[in-house]
């Protein structure tokens, strides 16, 4: 387990003094210009050698995206953009992050806004982080007044950080929709190539990373990349932020080593699965968009890219969803399936027309009001939709009705048996 | 030049193309909804799924562009399983009222269905209905059947410019409107109807007439503008039903205009379908015999010089032709096809021809817009324009009243002052001109119909000469007329003779005998003392004056060669007959000739175009441009201080048809009559 | 879908003081790229009018040099832009998963027998209105809700229905969790960061 000596975020319950100073005197902003000196090469190779990959959910090595940008500035700027549009349900941690300990992040992002060759960074919050932002903005200005960023700042990398905030829509956590939304337009995916790096923000070169990605290199430079590479397991390094939610007694957002088991993680914790692990039905490891996993696979699930892509999931953003036994659980998916119906972006045919399908059948699965043969219909329609759309929001719609499908097929079974036999008694 | 395989063949295409054009290069068809090649990529669809090898799903063929080494699959198991399964999420929520559906037999979601679809629909949910929506007199939606594919958003924001369209809303909530209720803004409008691939998008005037195996098909020119554009007319019996675009890349590419889609139910109203005379101050309803008998009565003894012609702006140039041999035969000069008194030089074709060619535009990189509303004038050709500027690279002004064109055009002053500026130098677009490549000007008839008409197109000529607007094979002098019938006319040489009598003379009263040919446009106040004859199909102001009417054909009635704005000579086609005892208009002229002794030299069609085609290597050769030669014209004169205007007030109504057209009132309610009582203009 | 069975006003202006601001948020974009402001000019607007009519959608699009329409886009696809009027108070609970599982039917039972009102709806005194909308990324701190700008966490139905009587007798409600812990920390002990490290 996880030492306080090895936490990066080291207020991110926000009991500490939140200021610059405050902040300052736990490590934040110390070194950074001695970091800058190192050089753009050195710093991207550090992010390499640490191993870390994306805390977005896709767990793309965060270096080598970092090395995607062009090497020469041509005529048009590079740009950083932060992800911090967060609304994977689950998913709680970059608020943390932004509220208790953002000079994490606004250090993080000179420092990745340096190694890029970017002067200006945007970070797209969500809209209903209305005090998050302002927190955020707070610790900019202090910045700002520090001279620690800005024109002429004391670093000599000339950076500018914007707070930009959404305005309620999911699918702008997708980083091409999120460029659309920040451009002023709808937020609808964009179709690939071309490549943010090549073609991003304004038709210019970006990067656009998430918040807790971006938070964690300052840490990984000063201490360097072996030591970060030192915590969890091979290809699936470092601390990570867990969000843990749903039946364990005390829910919490918790920083530990990446392959920590999954009962460690709650019981360690979060107080342990309410009524004991035994209780326990299911999991969503990874936010709302990572397959369900049964009792069983929970037993000896490791939380890491790898050891959860083992059950047929994902680590996602680590937003453990923890279902007791008596959830409804097809109600609990059900609920998923209405979300993504909610927030497709309507633009791509499988996705618009293929997630109102889902829920709506869901929905008669809830009751039990179908027939066996629809669950293999629900099942080829989540496949009609896999792997068929513009972004990842149709893929997210399909894994958890596939997950729930391939583990509690008999619940469902049940469920429509009762509802006709309960039809056949009344009439 | 990569090369990629598809489906086991290797083929090598240009660099820059998509997957999609390249399998339509090898061949294959790829099924789509939402790509259209005219539009920006969209990639919505899903239906163009390929698969390509060691990429980890099937990708979008529209938007995916070519690679080296690139290998393609079309038509494998997973493809045709995803074409399938799109098709039916495509489906679940479109309605199955195919049988009332005005684009049934003609529509991309049953044909794709057919080819690409399962055999039996599996949704039994729910489906999703959309509130009807109002956008205007053209269009008629119905939303529900809408599959998103926002061709009609992406036409409305690149190719129309007037961003009438949108997406609100999101998921399957998603609603393709203009939002606030509101008539769609652009005179491009029923080219929406075209791109539309399923019957969300329909064409009001025509709902529910036909359905599109009953019309008989027929390819022409239209004739609402002097831009030639491409169509055909669907009929069925004897009644033109619709106008659809036919595609031509050199004049309109595949788009049309709506007053040439939907003045012709101008054609069922107010037809003159018999010959009257006037008799006792009253037209009374004649024989062609006694109509004939009457202009033979008053021609008996004539001086020739008394006689006098006008051509109209939409006739056709064997007409004209008839009437001025007819007018030679009779000694009469004092004929002209400019019934609104342009002043360019009929003897030098470079002085009247939109040089250019519209379909130069593209190469154009800088453009000066001379007492014209391009966009009511000729949208097609403003269409154009405006693919030029989104491409980039184009610097355009206009100097005359300020008009919306729906592209960057800098308002340089409404004054003709403001050319001789640019001529002498001193105005900054002067510069502008030298230093483009390919720079060009389009003088406007709103320009040439003024008093000082031949100065400006003097200046313009200085400017054209003196900022290399002619350098090489570089013509960038241009004239954009009207009228269909215009250019036809100059090149046929329907324009007065030395010291003959030319519109201006001829209304003022000084000809005994006044011949209209469809001319409808000029002030007949002065006319009481000539002896009018008007020929032509709708009752307008030539027919009101007149004292012998012979009721002649309109467009999609007769075979008829017309010159567009360009100098391109196209057949149009007589797709139904002329109603009651009108008759097509040569024959018209032949047999009144035959009637006053002067017996004109043909006796059929082929026989007067071949002779026309002696007349000008213009008329001899069909969908073709015969280049102008670079000489002297214009004549020096002062500029009038007064703000040169465009001659159409209102797009909607021009001519004698779309004057009685319903649907052209139904526009002019609804997006002329608003902007005249807001104060704002074009 | 379009709300345009709302009374809409003629015209909208935008004060002074948020004219300022508006340059402001324009000013952090590229010169050209003013469009970015769009959504920050529609939650100003939204704001200062109480909800976002058709008016200001077309002030911003002035402003910014847009098509009407690409503004029409971007308030009708974003859910926080209120095409129609909202109480005094906008009480948003998440009924996404977490909140779900830990009770958020309850927390929107609660609300509504306080408020008289069904989802979707305005309570009588034009106070509360109140909405069930998705995760609000706030698992951690399940059930919750949104009251404005303010998050109410750790809810039970006896603190829903606590925080509506106090809006609506004009009490102000404290922000946060609602069981005493502070932020996403576990409730009672700390399991990290407990020493001085």
């Amino acid at each position: 387990m996880l030492t306080d000596k090895d936490r990066i975020f080291t207020n991110i319950y926000g009991l500490k003094d939140k200021s610059l100073k405050g902040a300052q005197s736990r490590g934040c902003w110390d070194g950074t210009k001695g970091i800058l000196e190192k050089g753009n090469d050195w710093i991207i190779n550090e992010m390499k050698t640490s191993g870390l990959r994306g805390r977005g959910g896709a767990g793309f090595s965060t270096g080598i995206k970092w090395s995607f940008m062009p090497k020469e500035v041509g005529e048009r700027p590079h740009y950083l953009v932060i992800n911090a549009d967060e609304g994977e349900p689950g998913t709680c941690k970059d608020r943390e992050i932004m509220r208790n300990d953002p000079h994490t992040l606004i250090e993080g992002a000179l420092i990745a806004s340096f190694a890029m060759q970017a002067h200006a960074c945007y970070l797209y919050i969500r809209g209903e982080f209305v005090r998050e932002a302002e927190a955020l903005q707070a610790a900019i200005d202090e910045c700002y007044e520090a001279k620690l960023i800005g024109p002429n700042n004391v670093h000599g990398w000339d950076f500018d950080f914007y707070v930009h905030r959404g305005a309620g829509a999911y699918v702008c956590g997708e980083e091409t929709a999120l460029i659309e939304s920040l451009e002023g337009k709808k937020g609808q995916p964009r179709l690939k190539p071309p490549f943010p790096a090549g073609s991003g923000l304004y038709g210019c070169p970006t990067t656009v990373n998430n918040v807790e990605s971006i938070a964690v290199a300052p840490e990984i430079l000063r201490r360097g990349g072996d030591w970060f590479a030192s915590i969890g397991r091979e290809n699936n390094t470092g601390t990570k932020l867990y969000g843990i939610s749903g039946h364990v007694e005390r829910p919490c957002v918790v920083e530990d080593a990446m392959g920590i088991s999954l009962r460690d993680l709650l019981e360690k914790h979060c107080g342990g699965v309410i009524g004991g692990w035994d209780n326990l039905m299911a999991v969503i490891p990874g936010g709302s968009s990572v397959p369900v996993m049964n009792k069983e696979q929970c037993d000896n699930a490791i939380m890491d890219f790898d050891g959860l892509r083992e059950h047929g999931s994902g680590l996602g953003t680590a937003a453990v969803i923890v279902m007791k036994k008596d959830t409804d659980i097809i109600k609990a998916i059900s609920r998923l399936s209405d979300f993504y119906t909610h927030e497709s972006c309507g633009q791509c045919t499988p996705c618009r027309e293929g997630t109102g399908w889902l829920s709506r059948m869901m929905k008669r699965m809830v009751v039990g009001n179908a027939t066996v043969e629809e669950i293999d219909l629900l099942e080829e329609v989540t496949r009609q939709i896999e792997g068929h759309t513009i972004c990842a929001l149709g893929d997210a719609a399909a894994w958890p009705v596939q997950g729930l499908i391939k583990h509690f097929r008999p619940e469902m079974e049940a469920r429509i048996a009762a509802y006709h036999a309960a039809k056949n008694a009344a009439a | 030049m990569p090369k990629l395989t598809i489906n086991g063949n290797e083929i090598e295409v240009e660099n820059g193309l998509t997957v999609l054009q390249a399998c339509e290069l090898a061949g294959i068809e790829i099924p789509r909804f939402c790509y259209h090649e005219r539009l920006s990529i969209a990639g919505n669809c899903r239906m163009c799924l390929v698969e390509m090898e060691r990429a980890p799903k099937l990708i979008a063929s529209c938007a995916m562009p070519v690679g080296e080494g690139m290998v393609i699959h079309t038509d494998n198991e997973k493809v045709r399983k995803a074409r399938e399964n799109v098709m039916e999420l495509l489906l679940i929520n479109h309605p199955l009222d195919c049988p009332i559906c005005d684009q049934g037999g003609e529509c991309d979601l049953q044909d794709q269905a057919m080819a690409y679809g399962g055999d039996k629909g599996r949704y039994t949910e729910e489906k999703r209905a959309v509130k009807d929506k109002d956008f205007g007199p053209i269009i008629r939606p119905f939303m529900t059947r809408c599959i998103h594919c926002t061709r009609c958003v992406r036409f409305t924001e690149e190719v129309a410019g007037t961003s009438d369209l949108c997406g609100t809303f999101r998921g399957d909530h998603t609603e393709i409107g203009t939002y606030v209720q509101s008539a769609v803004q652009t005179e491009l409008a029923g080219n929406l109807v075209d791109l539309c691939p399923v019957g969300a998008l329909t064409s009001k005037p025509y709902s529910y007439t036909a359905r599109p195996w009953e019309l008989k098909k027929t390819e022409s020119i239209d004739v609402f503008d002097a831009v030639g554009t491409n169509i055909r007319l669907d009929s069925r019996s004897n009644e033109v039903l619709r106008v659809l675009p036919r595609l031509n890349e050199e004049v309109n590419e595949e788009w049309l205009a709506d007053k040439g889609r939907y003045a012709i139910d101008g054609l069922k109203t107010q037809r003159l379908d018999r010959p009257y005379v006037r008799v006792d101050g009253k037209l009374k309803p004649a024989t062609w015999e006694d109509a004939f008998k009457a202009i033979a009565n008053k021609l008996n003894g004539l001086d020739g010089s008394k006689f006098a012609a006008l051509a109209g702006d939409m006739v056709d140039v064997e007409s004209m032709f008839a009437l001025k041999l007819l007018a030679e035969s009779l000694g009469s000069a004092n004929i002209d096809c400019r019934q609104d008194g342009a002043q360019y030089d009929p003897s030098v074709r470079a002085s009247y021809l939109f040089n250019t060619t519209i379909e130069g535009i593209d190469e154009a990189d800088a453009c000066l817009i001379i007492g014209s509303n391009t966009r009511w004038e000729a949208p097609i050709i403003n269409a154009r324009l405006r693919k030029r500027y989104t491409h980039g690279g184009f610097k355009a002004a206009m100097v005359g009243e300020n008009f919306d064109l729906t592209f960057g055009c800098e308002h340089l002053g409404e004054t003709a002052d403001v050319l001789a500026s640019i001529a002498g130098g001193a105005h900054p677009f002067a510069e502008v001109l030298k230093s483009a490549e390919k720079p060009m000007l389009i003088l406007g008839q709103g320009a040439l119909t003024r008093k000082d008409g031949a100065a400006i197109l003097q200046v313009a000529k200085q400017i054209a000469d003196k900022y290399g607007l002619i350098s090489g094979e570089w013509n960038g002098f241009n004239v954009l007329h009207t009228a269909a019938a215009r250019v036809g006319g100059l090149e046929l040489g329907f324009v007065p003779g030395d010291c003959a009598m030319d519109t201006a003379a001829i209304t003022e009263g000084k000809a005994d005998v006044v011949y209209l040919l469809g001319a409808d446009e000029i002030d007949t106040s002065k006319l009481a003392n000539s002896f009018v004859i008007y020929q032509g199909h709708n009752g307008d102001a030539g027919a009101q004056c007149a004292d012998v009417i012979l009721p002649g054909a309109a467009y999609t009635e007769k075979d008829g060669i017309y010159v567009n704005t360009e100098g391109r000579m196209q057949y149009g086609s007589k797709a139904v007959f002329a109603p009651g005892e009108a008759k097509e208009d040569w024959t018209i002229l032949r047999a009144l000739s035959e009637v006053i002794g002067k017996t004109l030299p043909f006796d059929s069609l082929e026989q007067l175009r071949a002779q026309l085609a002696e007349v000008s290597p213009t008329f001899a050769n069909p969908d073709d441009i015969q280049k102008a030669s670079w000489d002297d014209f214009g004549v020096k004169g002062d500029l009038d201080a007064t703000a040169i205007t465009s001659p159409i007030s209102n797009y909607y109504m021009t001519d004698p048809v779309s004057r009685v057209s319903k649907t052209m009132a139904e526009c002019t309610e609804a997006l002329i009559n608003p902007q005249q009582r807001t104060g704002t203009n074009g | 879908m379009s709300n345009m069975n709302i009374q809409q006003p003629d015209s909208f202006e935008f004060t002074p003081e948020n004219l300022e601001l508006a340059k402001k948020h324009i000013a952090k974009y590229p010169e050209g790229k003013q469009q970015s402001a769009c959504m920050p000019l529609l939650d100003l607007a939204q704001r200062q009018y109480g909800w976002l009519p058709v008016a200001a959608m077309d002030v911003v699009a002035d402003m910014l040099g847009m098509a009407p329409v690409r503004v029409y886009e971007v308030a009708t696809f974003y859910t926080m832009f209120n095409k129609e009027p909202v109480g005094k108070h906008h009480v948003q609970v998440c009924t996404n998963i977490s909140c779900w599982l830990r009770g958020s039917d309850e927390i929107v039972k609660a609300v509504q027998e306080a408020a008289e009102i069904h989802t979707g709806e305005t309570s009588t005194d034009g106070l509360i209105t109140l909405w069930e909308v998705e995760c609000l990324g706030a698992c951690s701190n399940a059930p919750m809700m949104q009251i404005n700008d303010d998050y109410y966490e750790d809810l039970t139905a006896e603190d829903a229905t606590r925080i509506i009587n106090d809006l609506r007798s004009g009490k102000e409600p404290t922000p946060g969790p609602q069981n005493g812990r502070t932020g996403a920390a576990p409730l009672g002990e700390l399991t990290s960061l407990t020493g001085d490290a």
